[in-house]
């Protein structure tokens, strides 16, 4: 289907990126550049978890001997950061896609600035200090 | 007057967003039982035992079509900010995502199923 010319120009006047907010701007440019890393880093989770293992054998023992490398730490806690972060901002712009009464709004949005921060810090606390808690032992 | 509603952009923008929603909620549920682990083998291995049930076999398939999908639409959505007239093919940019959907989505589901409902399909024993 070929598209008419004032479609043509719509699509040519139209700007892409948003404009008047930096917020905005950075979280549009954030969507993308983590999207990118974790098009990687979350396939290649995948293809670690599922495929080249399975959930029968990720266990205790599994994840601990997975961890004492000290690059798989940093593996996880990139697709952690990036992917909670990324999750986050979607949720913010629904947020303001769907709900509209100023009271749930903020709610909302605050909810969601708190789940950000104790998701995050939870995974990142888990992740280091792993080696250092009780229950804890070598693979 | 063009519709939008309907037509191959829509579904893309709408399926990102489901799928998109659906990935971060388990990110939710992934977060609390990995840290599980600092707690040891057993408090950790009776929560993720779940992930070993059938029904949660098949799940974890959608959730995996669901990251697939999410990534591969999320490559068009790049390409169609960053090159110049990619928008004029996001159409075809829309079934290049299907295509390679397919070709990543059904061996993956083949190889997450098959322990659980063929154990020996495809297997020399």
């Amino acid at each position: 289907m070929s598209l008419g010319t004032a479609t043509r120009a719509a699509y040519q006047r139209r700007t892409l990126r948003p404009a008047g907010s930096s917020f905005e701007l950075w979280s549009w440019y954030f969507f993308r550049v983590s999207g990118v890393f974790l098009l990687v880093l979350a396939f290649g989770h995948l293809l670690i978890v599922h495929i080249v293992n399975n959930v029968d054998v990720i266990n205790y023992e599994f994840v601990a001997q997975r961890w004492q490398t000290i690059g798989w730490r940093m593996y996880d806690w990139l697709l952690l950061a990036l992917a909670i972060v990324h999750g986050q901002n979607g949720l913010r712009i629904l947020i303001d896609d769907y709900v509209h009464p100023r009271a749930w709004r903020a709610l909302a949005h605050t909810a969601n600035w708190v789940f950000l921060i104790f998701f995050l810090a939870l995974g990142t606390l888990t992740i280091v200090s792993f080696p250092f808690m009780p229950g804890a032992r070598p693979g | 007057m063009l519709s939008y509603r309907g037509r191959e952009g829509y579904w893309a923008w709408l399926l990102h967003r489901v799928s998109g929603v659906a990935i971060v909620l388990f990110l939710f549920l992934h977060i609390l039982d990995t840290c599980l682990i600092g707690f040891g083998p057993i408090a950790y291995e009776t929560f993720v035992s779940l992930y070993r049930v059938p029904v949660f076999r098949v799940l974890e398939v959608a959730l995996s079509g669901a990251v697939l999908y999410h990534g591969l639409n999320g490559l068009r959505i790049i390409a169609i900010d960053f090159i110049d007239n990619a928008t004029r093919i996001q159409r075809q940019l829309w079934f290049a995502v299907w295509a390679s959907f397919l070709v990543l989505f059904l061996p993956a589901a083949f190889f997450m199923l098959r322990p659980v409902f063929f154990p020996n399909l495809g297997l020399i024993r």
